[in-house]
């Protein structure tokens, strides 16, 4: 896509069109392209994402088709398309769980991406551009939830769109703007219909971008050392990789198959099918399982604008990872504390997900029952989360910025190369 | 401007203004035409024109709520029993989060006279937008949000939780001695 080319038009048509439209050459470049030969299965997440945003878009688009985003309608066209339409009951189901699969396939190619250094020089922007991919998803998925217009739909449109009430000042006029009315109606249901619409195209233009900022460095790998010999150290992406992606995107579907078709609704909320009723608040507002974690986080801070700080600043955290993070060791199969702090870093943000699924007064677990209101006592879910959370903030402003200056790496192995076929490993 | 520099080293020529000018008319300009972009999103005229209601309160028995809808948002009208009404007023406003008497809660009849019996408020959680629990829920004998866990107290005042303020009044006057009208 940018620079490297090895494509060398044949007949008079390719050379004609090359020299006019480089079109065919694009798409040539960016499937005969030399990557790393030592790339493992969590390297196949990229290709499993671009498969599940095509498989959104399109059943997405469907779906639009037969939705009516009004608020007496939108929650019987819902049931309309699964009872009524032809295959509805296929590809409502699809959009849904298929949107879950989406965030599970980006939180693992997140993660790697943190442990094998894949932000670090010169992929910082190749990074930060997935960040604003993982942005505008999150923004997408809420206000895809809020369409089937039942009875957790409107509260987390409530709840969220009250999040930037906490704005000093202009924080009533926002929500109000946001709203287009006196609380969540109407109005913000079409608006979210139509800006749900269009988010997942602007998705697919940063996905060019981040593909593009891909082919500019090529592909980090497991050992994190640069390609320094081409021939000896890199495999064409065509055929090795999309093999090797083909296969890891068959099981994927498998996993999404299975939810789509024998459990389409276990990812949901019972109380979503529930029609929307503004008079009546659930006796608790739980969001989508990939925003829990996020959630715990707000609920940790007993403040209202501090919550919502601590909450956006944690994935502010992520856009400026490539600068917090001093080791030079991109990989932290090199890294013997890093990837100590890794795992528990991962434990926390499932952990803290855990915490986001339930009440932060109820208990981890129980040591007493108070004497006076016969209730039980113990360690709260609120505490655990608080506890998380400063984990969370510190795994990026302490940790990864002093470890790179005090923790003696393995030694590394002298090439990609080397690394594979195990001559001289050190 | 380089080019203007090279010509002539410190007066701004001609050329300078038409490019300022160009600047600042291009920017009003993309200023007036977003406006509409935007504005179109706040509450249209046929939403705000649906203002006022009027709740006759008679029927509403003493430890009772009812919750009618003003603006599309809930708003809370209960029949405080002296119980409630004697604890309100026996909290010292001043050590309260978001400092307000019983009687700052409360609006004043034709005639004058508070009727403490009678709470008016708006039943969103000032903390996220939920709707409170009532009848004497919580700690405070008040109302409780289930979402995130504020109480508020029988003048539905923030006493515990994330919430930063007080259950916020609807603008209701009194036009009997049980007939009001929000907004």
């Amino acid at each position: 896509m940018s620079g490297y080319s090895s494509y060398e038009p044949k007949s008079g048509f390719e050379k004609w069109l090359d020299s006019r439209l480089p079109i065919v050459r694009l798409g040539y470049d960016t499937f005969i392209f030399p990557t790393p030969r030592n790339l493992n299965y969590w390297w196949t997440f990229g290709g499993i994402l671009a498969v599940m945003l095509m498989s959104q878009i399109i059943t997405g688009v469907i779906l639009a088709m037969h939705y009516v985003p009004h608020v007496d309608m939108a929650y019987d066209s819902i049931q309309h398309i699964n009872r009524d339409v032809n295959f509805g009951w296929l590809l409502q189901p699809m959009h849904a769980v298929g949107a879950s699969m989406m965030f599970l396939a980006v939180y693992i190619h997140m993660f790697r991406g943190i442990y094998y250094g894949s932000y670090k020089a010169p992929r910082e922007v190749l990074w930060i551009v997935g960040m604003a991919i993982y942005l505008l998803m999150m923004a997408t998925g809420f206000m895809g939830y809020v369409l089937p217009w039942g009875q957790m739909s409107f509260w987390g449109a409530t709840v969220i769109t009250n999040l930037f009430s906490a704005i000093p000042f202009v924080g009533d006029a926002i929500t109000s703007w946001l709203w287009g009315g006196f609380a969540v109606g109407d109005p913000t249901l079409n608006r979210f219909f139509s800006l749900h619409f269009l988010l997942p195209f602007l998705i697919l233009g940063l996905v060019i971008l981040h593909v593009w900022a891909l082919h500019v460095p090529g592909n980090n790998n497991p050992t994190g050392i640069s390609v320094k010999d081409v021939e000896k150290d890199t495999l064409s992406f065509h055929p090795y990789y999309t093999v090797k992606d083909a296969f890891a995107i068959v099981v994927f579907l498998m996993v999404f198959a299975a939810f789509v078709f024998f459990m389409p609704d276990a990812l949901g909320h019972p109380d979503n099918f529930i029609r929307a009723n503004p008079l009546v608040t659930p006796a608790e507002i739980v969001p989508e399982w990939y925003y829990l974690p996020f959630y715990a986080m707000l609920r940790a801070i007993p403040d209202k604008l501090g919550g919502v700080i601590t909450m956006f600043g944690a994935i502010a955290l992520l856009f400026v990872l490539p600068w917090l993070d001093t080791s030079k060791v991109r990989s932290m199969r090199y890294r013997p504390l890093a990837k100590l702090f890794f795992l528990i870093f991962v434990l926390a943000c499932i952990g803290l997900g855990w915490c986001g699924a339930n009440s932060p007064m109820a208990m981890v677990f129980v040591t007493g029952t108070d004497a006076a209101t016969g209730e039980p006592t113990g360690f709260s879910f609120l505490w655990l989360a608080r506890i998380l959370t400063l984990y969370y903030y510190a795994f990026f402003l302490l940790i990864l910025p002093i470890l790179g200056l005090v923790e003696k790496p393995k030694p590394r192995p002298q090439s990609i190369e080397q690394s594979v076929l195990g001559k001289g490993e050190a | 401007m380089s080019s203007s520099a090279s010509t002539s080293a410190q007066e701004p020529t001609r050329r300078d203004f038409i490019y300022i000018m160009t600047g600042a008319v291009g920017a009003v300009g993309a200023g007036l035409y977003a406006w509409p972009l935007i504005d179109q999103m706040n509450p249209a005229a046929d939403t705000k024109a649906l203002s006022t209601i009027e709740v006759d309160m008679a029927g509403v028995e003493e430890g009772q709520q009812i919750i009618v809808k003003w603006q599309g948002k809930p708003v809370f009208i209960r029949h405080r029993t002296k119980k409630e009404i004697d604890e309100a007023r026996a909290v010292d406003a001043a050590s309260l989060r978001d400092p307000q008497t019983d009687d700052q809660r409360l609006v004043p009849d034709m005639n004058g006279n508070l009727q403490p019996q009678y709470l008016v408020m708006i039943g969103i959680c000032t903390h996220l937008g939920c709707v409170p629990i009532g009848d004497g829920a919580g700690d405070y004998d008040g109302w409780f949000c289930p979402c995130h866990g504020s109480q508020y107290d029988s003048s539905g005042r923030i006493r515990k939780g994330p919430a930063p303020k007080n259950l916020p009044l609807p603008p209701y006057k009194y036009l009997s001695n049980t007939l009001i009208k929000i907004g």
